[in-house]
Formats: structure tokens, C-alpha cells, sequence
């Protein structure tokens, strides 16, 4: 056999870093058996794949009007998703598009995950009215059904990608931070906690060095669940005219603009959303994996 | 129970006062000036300022929030710009539509949600069991704007089955007399069955769309309380009993199953409410969730954070009555 692999899983393993490694190949082992969870992370690397190489792979520029040409049909020459009301390229737009999903999801979980971490950590290890008056935010913030307060919060903003980010991503951390809540609360009494104390280390160094990393396994999980949700909110608030705005190629938006001509013209609304389903599929399917492999405890 | 009561009214309380705190800095941070939307662009600066003081503007921060919780709680949101008259009337005129397709869809729901469920968990990993997955996966990744434009695009272009976007044909509009704003108990009642066929045609379709989601959460749910209740004592001990296999499932397991799912119930009812805002969009559906996004189009902020503002509401009294029905329910929690 390859000595790699036997060192990876050996019992004894030479050092923390190599303890590290089999414990991740392990975890790989696993989810490799997972046969529907290997299918979303290839869906999702194809993304970042697409996203990365958007104009290479685009046969025409996303923005391209071509009047002459417009709502031809899928399999029609040079235009073989069709093209939409502007005679642009519909399968240049969904590639451009990928771009666009993956920076709204990225960023979102990014600011999102980040907050919850600090309020939940805060919350647990500090306790007392601290908690209190933390959790009762959360629980304010959990009282609204989301896609209505991130419609509440455009409203305010103004319509945007950016705001649209922002809106979701104030909306989607409560329950980040009721998780990491509940991981401290777990974690602070252990030994290693009261000896970090013992040793003089500040609350701060506490939570974020002893406390935060062990949440860490647990919120990527529930993040990665969540992307799938994020994805909807934002072709939601897209469709709605709220999300990114024309001309930019949001798959959202262009469900939207093609629902004019859907009688007739079925593809211009039906492929960007089948974009949209695919993609946050994908994302419920790793997310599933990943929860099987790093989180046991939730295993149904 | 009557013990816990002063603090669970608290909490309550808490929450609602919470809310009002959000749609009051959401209203405050608007780049829109409240004052230029009352008196327009071009009014004189002694009208700005009465109008501003009007409005309590050059009060304190808290002094604000103080007199907009005054104001909210009587009721009063302000006008909508878009149409002209108190934002609380237009609400009370719409909600009855979202609700109407909330409920039909809740119905489907628990009509066919539960029996997945439980089908799901009897043949673990049979198929039935893979249907339920399917189902709650597809659930979760749908945009529910899509799947209503596939169903009108199926359903009324290519099949012509049910009727078009809208509550009701042209020729319907206003015949029967409004008594509860739920356009088919209205039709019923004037006993105008013409019109009720017509109302159920454009109904179907969008309820059956938001039913999908509902069905999809709720079987799951279904399917993982079961799973649990089949592995405990009480159904070895019933088997070894010759109970019935069919008695134990529906009688013994579903029983202690319907306690959490009471509560499941609830929660996707509040969840369907926030997915009516795009159902109502796709169908042209005259509720509150078309009427908030209007609103949002037209920058009406009196609109939108008074329409927010009842969903709030609304979803904290759903999540309310279902703790009180659990703790009604189950004897191990009184």
C-alpha cells in the first residue's frame, strides 16, 4: 500500500499537524461514501469553476443586446440556451450569473457567521444579563420571518446587491448565534477553560482562542445548510426588483424579466430558474454531507 | 401553568416592544426625508418646519420612539402614499386574501404532509421513505417564484385546467357582498355558486404551490418524530401484546407524535405567510405580501413598516398560541 494513506490513518500519529491531517482524511473517508453529498460538492465546485472563468466560458458578453435577434429559441445558431427580450445570450447571463450568486452567498455568510460567533459566544460564556439582553435581540430578530425583514431592510437602504447583502445577512445570524450559544455553554465549564482562567488568560483571549474554535465545526455546518436558503432569499429579493438591478445578470432577476414572455417563450424565465434550484440544491446536499462527517450529534 | 403566566406575558411583551425598536430605526435610517414625502419638494421652509414639528420630529430620539409606540399600538400606521388612505384600513382590506391561501395551503399541508410522514418513517428507507426525501429536498431548494410561473405556464398556458392569475374573473369582481374578506366563504354565504367555482379555479393553483412547501416541511417533520416514537418501549411492548401493527402506528405512535406536531403545524402556517410574499407576486394575488411589496416599489415606508409590522405580529402570536396548545396538550409540560 501507498505509505501516505497509512500514515495519514496510523494511531500514532508523529506530530499535532499529522494528527490533524488523518483526522481531516478521515472525515473525507466518510463523506466520500456519501454518494449524493459528493454530487453537491462537485456542483459547487463546478460553480466556483464558472464563477472564476465567467468570460472564457461565456460564449458571448453578457450584456450584448442584439435587437435582431431577440427571444430565439434554445438550440438556435450561436445561441444554444436561446437568447432573452434583448436578443442577449441566456446561457452567457446564467454563467455571468454564477458570479454574482456565489458573491451575494460568500458574502453573506461571511458577515453573517462572524456575528452570530461573537453575540452567541458572548451570550453563553459571560452569562447573566449580558445573556439576557443578548439573546432577547436574537429572539426579536427570530420573531420576523426573514425574506420580510430583509424586504424591510432594502426598503430602507435602497435596492442593490449590496444592500441586498447586507439585508440577508442581518436577517440569517440569529441563528448562528443561538447555536454558538448553546456550544458554550457545553464548553465553559470544562477543565481547560478554568485553566486557562487560572493562568490568567483575559475573557477576550477566552473566547476567542479556547472558546470560539470549537464552535467553529458546528456553525460551518448550519452555514452550509443555510447557503442553499441565502441563495432563495436573494433570487427572491432579485425577482422582486430589490435584489441586483438590470442590466446585471442575477439569475433572480432574470426568472423576472422573462415571466413576461413565459406563455410564449418559456425559456427565458424557466432555465435561470433551474440555475437557482440546482445550485442551492447542491448546497442542501453538502451541507447534509457535511453535517453526517462533522457533527454527529445531528445525525437523523 | 397560571404560575408561569407574569413572566411569559413579559417575555411577550419584551418581544413585541422589540419589534416596534426595529421598524422604528428601520423608519429612521430611510434616506427618504418622512417631511419632503408629507409636504413635496418644493414647499416653503415655515411649512417644512410646522410640518416637522408635526410629525415630532424635533423631539429627542426615545421621545420619538416613544410617541410612534403610542401611535402603533392604537393602530395607527399613518397614511400609504400609494393609496391615500389610513395604511391600518388597507391592511385590514388585504389580509384576508393571504390568509384564505395561508389556510388552504396549511389544509394540504397536514392532509398530505402527515400521512407521508408517517408512511416514511413505517418503510424506513423503502421507497415511500425516499419519496418523503425527495420531496422535503426539493422543498428546500425551489425558488417558490419559479415553481408558481412552471405551474401557471403547465396548468393555464398549456393545459388551460385552472384559471389565470388574480382572486377573480373581471366579470366577478364586486358581485357578492364582502362579510369576512375571504372571497370563498363570501361566495358561500350569498350562496352565488358561479362565482365560487370561479374563485376556486384562480385558487388552486397558488395554494397548491405554497401547499408544496408545506408538505414538504411537515412530512419531514412527520417522518422524524415517528421514527423516534417507533424505537421506543411502549411499541415493543404493544407488539409483543399482539397489537395490530396498523393500531400501533396510528393509535399508540401518532398520539405522542401529535403533541410537537401541533407545534411544527404552526411554524410552517408563520413560514407560509413570508412565502405568500412571492406566491402573491407570481399570481397577482390581492394580499398582504403584493401590498407590501407595491409599497416597496413606491419607497411607501408608512406601507411597508406597518405590513412588516403585522407579519411580526402575527408570527409571534402564531409561535405564542402554539406554546400555549403544547403546554395545553401535553400533560408532561403543565
Amino acid at each position: 500500500m501507498n505509505g501516505w494513506r497509512d500514515a495519514l490513518l496510523s494511531d500514532n500519529p508523529g506530530s499535532r499537524r499529522d494528527a490533524r491531517l488523518g483526522q481531516v482524511y478521515r472525515g473525507w473517508l466518510q463523506f466520500r461514501r456519501n454518494r449524493l453529498a459528493l454530487l453537491g460538492l462537485t456542483i459547487v465546485l463546478a460553480l466556483v469553476v464558472i464563477a472564476a472563468f465567467a468570460p472564457w466560458i461565456a460564449t458571448h458578453s453578457p450584456d450584448e443586446q442584439n435587437l435582431a435577434q431577440r427571444l430565439l429559441p434554445p438550440g438556435a445558431p450561436g445561441h444554444w440556451l436561446g437568447t432573452d427580450e434583448f436578443g442577449r445570450d441566456v446561457f452567457s447571463r446564467l454563467v455571468h450569473g454564477a458570479r454574482i450568486t456565489l458573491y451575494i452567498v460568500v458574502l453573506v455568510a461571511l458577515i453573517a457567521a462572524p456575528i452570530g460567533l461573537i453575540v452567541g459566544t458572548a451570550a453563553g460564556y459571560l452569562g447573566g444579563l449580558v445573556d439576557a439582553a443578548l439573546m432577547r435581540i436574537t429572539d426579536v430578530f427570530l420573531a420576523f420571518p426573514s425574506l420580510i425583514l430583509a424586504l424591510a431592510f432594502v426598503a430602507a437602504l435602497g435596492p442593490g446587491i449590496e444592500n441586498a447583502v447586507i439585508a440577508i445577512a442581518l436577517t440569517s445570524w440569529p441563528p448562528y448565534a443561538r447555536i454558538a450559544r448553546a456550544e458554550t455553554l457545553t464548553i465553559r465549564n470544562s477543565d481547560y477553560i478554568a485553566v486557562a482562567r487560572m493562568q490568567g488568560a483575559r475573557t477576550g483571549r477566552i473566547l476567542f482562542r479556547h472558546v470560539m474554535p470549537l464552535c467553529v465545526s458546528s456553525l460551518t455546518v448550519r452555514v452550509t445548510l443555510d447557503m442553499a436558503g441565502i441563495i432563495l432569499t436573494a433570487a427572491g429579493l432579485g425577482f422582486l426588483g430589490l435584489g441586483a438591478q438590470p442590466p446585471m445578470a442575477e439569475w433572480g432577476a432574470m426568472v423576472s424579466a422573462g415571466r413576461r414572455y413565459v406563455l410564449d417563450q418559456w425559456w427565458v424565465a424557466t432555465i435561470p430558474g433551474v440555475a437557482i434550484f440546482v445550485v442551492s440544491l447542491a448546497f442542501n446536499l453538502l451541507g447534509d454531507g457535511l453535517r453526517d462527517v462533522l457533527d454527529p450529534r445531528q445525525k437523523k | 401553568m397560571l404560575r408561569q403566566a407574569p413572566s411569559f406575558l413579559l417575555q411577550v411583551a419584551l418581544t413585541l416592544l422589540g419589534l416596534l425598536a426595529v421598524t422604528f430605526f428601520i423608519g429612521r435610517v430611510v434616506p427618504i426625508d418622512p417631511v419632503l414625502a408629507v409636504v413635496g419638494d418644493q414647499a416653503p421652509k415655515d411649512v417644512y418646519e410646522a410640518a416637522r414639528r408635526e410629525l415630532g420630529l424635533d423631539e429627542p430620539l426615545l421621545a420619538q420612539f416613544w410617541i410612534y409606540i403610542q401611535k402603533m399600538v392604537a393602530g395607527d400606521f399613518g397614511q400609504s402614499l400609494v393609496t391615500n388612505r389610513p395604511v391600518m384600513q388597507d391592511i385590514a382590506r388585504v389580509f384576508p386574501a393571504t390568509l384564505e391561501l395561508a389556510t388552504i395551503a396549511t389544509l394540504i399541508g397536514v392532509l398530505v404532509g402527515v400521512p407521508m410522514g408517517v408512511a416514511g418513517a413505517v418503510w424506513q428507507d423503502r421507497w415511500p421513505d425516499q419519496i418523503v426525501r425527495v420531496v422535503g429536498l426539493v422543498g428546500y431548494s425551489m425558488p417558490i417564484f419559479w415553481l408558481g410561473i412552471i405551474g401557471l405556464l403547465l396548468f393555464y398556458g398549456m393545459l388551460g385546467w385552472v384559471n389565470g392569475p388574480g382572486r377573480l374573473g373581471v366579470f366577478f369582481e364586486d358581485v357578492v357582498p364582502v362579510v369576512t374578506g375571504v372571497i370563498l366563504i363570501d361566495a358561500a354565504i350569498a350562496g352565488e355558486w358561479e362565482v365560487l367555482r370561479n374563485a376556486v379555479g384562480h385558487a388552486v393553483l397558488p395554494s397548491a404551490v405554497l401547499g408544496y412547501f408545506s408538505v414538504a416541511y411537515i412530512a419531514r417533520m412527520t417522518r422524524s418524530f415517528m421514527l423516534e416514537q417507533m424505537n421506543q418501549e411502549y411499541v415493543i411492548a404493544a407488539r409483543a401484546k399482539g397489537v395490530s401493527e396498523a393500531r400501533i402506528v396510528w393509535v399508540h405512535a401518532l398520539r405522542n407524535v401529535a403533541v410537537p406536531l401541533v407545534t411544527v403545524i404552526a411554524l410552517s402556517y408563520a413560514r407560509l405567510l413570508e412565502g405568500a410574499v412571492l406566491t402573491e407576486t407570481v399570481f397577482a394575488w390581492p394580499g398582504l405580501g403584493r401590498y407590501l411589496t407595491t409599497a416597496l416599489l413606491a419607497a411607501d415606508m408608512n406601507a411597508v413598516l406597518g405590513a412588516t409590522l403585522v407579519v411580526g405580529v402575527v408570527f409571534v402570536g402564531i409561535n405564542l398560541l402554539s406554546d400555549l396548545l403544547y403546554r395545553v396538550l401535553d400533560p408532561r409540560a403543565r
